[in-house]
């Protein structure tokens, strides 16, 4: 550790410029704060402007420190490298998309508040700290300022008691799963010493006796495993994504699960990369069970919300294939999936907001009845979506599940892999899930190209609804069909971590 | 000109695209219909067309590079992990292309009347399909050919789904779920067959080409084959993967019918053609006795359930399984002479059986039921439709001078020709015996005898749209029976490659092509 510096000043405003985007963040969502009480109720939409200025401005600074190499700052507390960039960029990106979907659907629910934005833009700032964190100590303070901000929001609609049960029922298990993430940290800092994970990677290799280096990772995995949402540890996921604003529950689905997914791999790679053979299994268990158990809850769902949050499971589970991979490939896949992910599922929360009229819940799989004939190019973008999650070409889905699946087959085929077949296996379960997955969004695309509607409210239409459509739906085209410049995009993030 | 002929397949698979576009944007409202069918039949006929010169080109030096592949394309597309936009066709993918071209053309066509809602999906989805089909048979690169292989299954979700029977949602589901399941394997083995072409050469690519002068070992060989033949056979389908085919079949529309047996079929014969033969030949060898098992299975068990069938379209769709499995016996024996009748019958099955659905669809649309038992005696009011009718039986069951004759013939000749296995084409003989008897009791009871249903004595007999129909498939079908040496001729080269490739030494080659031309 270098030393104490004589000048405050200067050490912070050095240090400073590496964690810019956070503090562009954390300064528009604390003037919002303030700003609040002077607005009046009817204008609070306002503070949604505000707040994509704020995104807006961090994704500008990010942008001047695109391509810088690895920077680490307040004594290797944070680091700004590719990965960090890359999931930067994607958290501002769903925070943004989901500024713009929120402010009429929070009038249709009467919550329109200047916190609703705040804390938005607190847990991307905390989703930032847990991207570049290369210690323990900021991991973990970033993850409880994203963790806390949700649970805030997921309970933002004060008058329905389902959202009430659903931020209590998440908080508890989230506060639960941060404890066992803390239990994890602590003996791995009893084992050797430090927080920052280079020198606990390096520490590691003196080990004698793993027993329990064995227990810190299967706490950090179970603790990080319900942040993730994977089986076992997925219980809350359905209630939770049904309660919370629907807004909310899309900014789960995808932010929330790449921050905590950043986490997982930085960690796994980075500190556990070589005792692959202490958790390999387990975690091959619980992607395969992941995928299979997420996909067949999802079938007889009839709740739109309950039906994604299923499949927002299984999801999880091709990303974590990437992870097991461990390769550099791997890594890179993950980033892929995610970025994919976030656009396509998005695009399909941007649709379930807009049946989210006056007086219908729109949830209902039945609500997407005759979508097609009332708005076609809505039902189109949904087929799209859907077409997408399943994997089809020439989608974003496809070059995600392609990546995924191609960094298990390499492994698979290394002939130095001493699990090849288990690799041969997850391989063989991600791809007939898929076909699984289908089924489910292929209900959707019956209803609304195949039957009829009978209620004739029109949709809930706002600018920032369809400009989220627009460009979503471009994302997964365009990622489909060219996926060139996405992949440069992701290319980097393979590196070693450090 | 030059521009035309240099990007002349993809002008080819994309054309139809045309169609979709103009289809989309073409103003609503009184006569909209009249134009949008226009539009799709002008579209698909150009588009038959302006494959023409495929056939006047194909010899053609300048358009042939050094791999004996025409009218080449290759564009880097991702080129992260060394996927190309890459086109080009060989003698087999000729003749399917053009019978795509063809059969397209024939089955928009054909919906003129049968379809009345929904016209803009329905012919857009028709158009979509075609790019799809054309694409499979003419990508040179694995990823390509896969993306191809996926995006046609989604229109075809639709077609069935959409202006299908009554079960057409679990019909169309089923035909999507049961071809996703084979493709995604079919996608695994894809990318296994990737990493171990850069673990030996160091290069990463998904050149088609480049894979079948790979050697792998055996054992990997196995996986990739198994992997491949999962995907591949369900789509063909072989027995026992044919559980789809009967129900997407029925509950389709006529012309998706039609498309499906003559064309989306032949997507699984040509992967096996295409990619497991020459790229995994010794995994071929190693399987082959359980290949041509199955497929005589196949053959037998589709004739004698054809035989069974009360409703007229199950019973062709089971002779699909039929002929099939003689397509598969003549490409899995891989002795010259039998490839080269698979991939003949290949095309005849595209045609009888193609127009075999017409002539189902023709009266489904006349009376609105499917069932031989609401026919007697047709004969004595349609005797038009009868003639052709019975051209296109005898061409399904074999008669000489028509197609099914030549391909069946080659078929037993080939599988003769081959010392170990040459007995097996008694299987294959009895399957003809069989043929006949249900294609013969079918038209027996549908044409002949006295007219028992007094809807059936006021039937119409064909327009001339719908003898227009039938016009080119019984061409076809008489050409390829007296002279098949035109189309034989573009198949010598490509089946000599495949067969030197699996069973090296062992036969003769077929006159070569190259030969002929100098």
């Amino acid at each position: 550790m270098s030393e104490i510096p004589n000048n405050v000043v200067e050490f912070l405003w050095e240090n400073a410029a590496a964690i810019g985007p956070q503090l562009h963040l954390i300064f528009w969502g604390s003037a919002i704060l303030c700003l609040d009480f002077l607005v009046p109720r009817s204008n609070k939409r306002l503070f949604a402007g505000l707040s994509l200025i704020g995104l807006l401005m961090a994704s500008v600074q990010l942008y001047s420190m695109w391509g810088s190499g690895p920077v680490s700052a307040f004594y290797d507390m944070v680091t700004v490298d590719s990965f960090s960039l890359f999931f930067n960029l994607l958290f501002l990106s769903s925070a943004a998309l989901t500024i713009t979907i929120s402010y009429q659907y929070l009038e249709v629910e009467e919550e329109q508040r200047g916190e609703y934005y705040a804390l938005i833009l607190f847990a991307t700032s905390g989703m930032m700290f847990m991207a570049g964190a290369i210690d323990l100590v900021s991991l973990f303070v970033g993850l409880e300022l994203m963790s806390v901000s949700t649970y805030i929001l997921v309970g933002f609609l004060r008058q329905q008691k389902r959202s009430n049960e659903a931020a209590m029922k998440y908080f508890l298990m989230g506060a639960f799963s941060t404890g066992i993430i803390l239990y994890g940290m602590s003996l791995l800092y009893g084992l050797t010493g430090s927080t920052r994970l280079s020198v606990i990677a390096d520490q590691l290799n003196h080990l004698e006796d793993t027993t329990l280096l064995g227990l810190s990772i299967f706490m950090m995995m179970a603790g990080l495993g319900f942040k993730i949402a994977v089986v076992p540890f997925h219980m809350w996921v359905p209630d939770a994504y049904e309660g919370a604003p629907t807004s909310i529950t899309a900014f789960m689905s995808v932010a929330v699960k790449a921050a905590a997914f950043a986490v997982f791999l930085r960690v796994f790679h980075v500190a556990f990369g070589d005792w692959r053979e202490i958790y390999i299994f387990a975690m091959v268990l619980i992607a395969m069970l992941t995928m299979t158990w997420g996909n067949l809850a999802a079938l007889s769902q009839q709740n739109v919300k309950r039906l994604l949050a299923y499949s927002s499971i299984s999801h999880a589970g091709y990303v974590l294939m990437g992870l097991i991979a461990g390769t550099d490939l791997g890594v890179r896949a993950a980033a892929i999936y995610l970025l994919a992910y976030t656009f396509m599922n998005l695009g399909v929360w941007a649709v379930v907001i807009l049946l989210r009229r006056q007086d219908i819940l729109g949830e209902n799989l039945e609500d997407f009845n005759g979508l097609f004939f009332k708005q076609p190019v809505v039902a189109v973008l949904m087929l799209l979506f859907f077409l997408s999650l399943a994997g089809i070409p020439p989608l974003s889905g496809f070059i995600a599940k392609y990546f995924v699946f191609a960094a298990v087959i390499e492994v698979a085929l290394n002939p130095e892999e001493p699990y090849s077949s288990l690799m041969i296996w997850l391989a063989v379960v991600g791809a007939l899930n898929a076909v699984i997955s289908l089924y489910y969004y292929l209900r959707f695309v019956v209803a609304m190209f195949l039957k009829k509607d009978q209620v004739p409210v029109p949709l809930n239409f706002s600018v920032g609804v369809v400009a989220t459509l627009v460009i979503t739906a471009l994302v997964t085209l365009l990622m489909g069909v060219y996926p060139q410049p996405f992949i440069n995009l992701a290319q980097a993030v393979g590196l070693p971590l450090i | 000109m030059g521009f035309f002929m240099e990007n002349i397949l993809s002008i080819v698979c994309f054309f139809p695209l045309v169609g979709v576009v103009l289809i989309l944007f073409w103003p609503r409202g009184n006569g909209s219909d009249n134009a949008v069918k226009w539009i799709a039949n002008i579209v698909s006929f150009l588009g038959f067309i302006i494959s023409l010169p495929l056939i006047a080109q194909f010899n053609n030096p300048i358009y042939i590079d050094s791999t004996e592949m025409r009218f080449v394309v290759r564009k880097d597309w991702i080129s992260a992990i060394g996927a190309q936009y890459s086109f080009g066709i060989d003698g087999i993918s000729l003749l399917l292309i053009l019978l795509t071209t063809l059969m397209g053309f024939i089955s928009i066509l054909s919906s003129w009347t049968a379809i009345t809602e929904r016209l803009r999906e329905y012919y857009c989805y028709f158009l979509l399909l075609q790019v799809g089909m054309l694409g499979v048979f003419m990508a040179l690169d694995f990823f390509l050919f896969y993306v191809f292989w996926e995006v046609m299954l989604v229109p075809m979700y639709f077609i069935i789904g959409v202006w299908g029977g009554p079960r057409k949602l679990y019909a169309a589901i089923k035909f999507f779920l049961y071809t996703l399941a084979g493709s995604v394997l079919l996608l695994l083995g894809i990318l296994a067959l990737y990493f171990h072409q850069h673990s030996v050469t160091g290069i990463w690519s998904f050149n088609i080409l480049s894979f079948q002068e790979l050697s792998i070992p055996i054992h990997l060989q196995i996986w990739i084959f198994l992997a491949f033949f999962v995907g591949f056979a369900i789509k063909v389908p072989m027995f026992p993967f044919h559980t789809w085919l009967p129900d997407a079949h029925v509950e389709a529309p006529t012309a998706g019918s039609v498309i499906l047996a003559a064309i989306l079929l032949k997507m699984g014969t040509y992967g096996f053609v295409r990619l497991s033969l020459p790229i995994l030949p010794e995994a071929t060898l190693h399987f082959l006795p359980y290949l041509l098992g199955l497929s005589v299975i196949g053959i037998i068990y589709g004739a004698l359930v054809a035989m069974m069938q009360k409703d007229m379209k199950k019973l062709v769709a089971y002779s699909s399984v039929s002929h099939l499995g003689f397509c598969m016996l003549g490409i899995f024996i891989v002795t010259p002479v039998a490839l080269e009748g698979g991939i003949l019958q290949m095309i005849n099955h595209g045609i009888s059986t193609g127009a075999l659905f017409l002539i189902v669809g023709i009266l489904y649309e006349r009376r609105h039921t499917r069932m031989i038992s609401d026919f007697s005696g047709l004969s004595h009011v349609m005797p038009v439709y009868a003639t052709i009718f019975l051209i296109m039986t005898m061409s399904s069951i074999g008669m000489p001078t028509l197609n099914g004759f030549i391909g069946e013939f080659m078929i037993l000749q080939g599988v003769f020709a081959d010392p170990t296995y040459r007995l097996w084409a008694v299987w294959g003989a009895l399957g003809i015996v069989l043929g006949a008897a249900y294609m013969l009791w079918f038209y027996q009871r549908v044409m002949f005898g006295q007219i028992e249903q007094e809807e059936n004595r006021i039937l119409p007999d064909l327009n001339l749209r719908e003898i227009a129909t039938f016009v080119p498939l019984i061409i076809l079908a008489f050409w390829i029976g007296l002279y098949p040496k035109t189309f034989l001729d573009y198949l010598h080269d490509p089946v000599n490659q495949i067969v030197d490739r699996v069973r090296p030494g062992e036969f003769s080659p077929l006159p070569a092509q190259t030969a002929l031309r100098e």
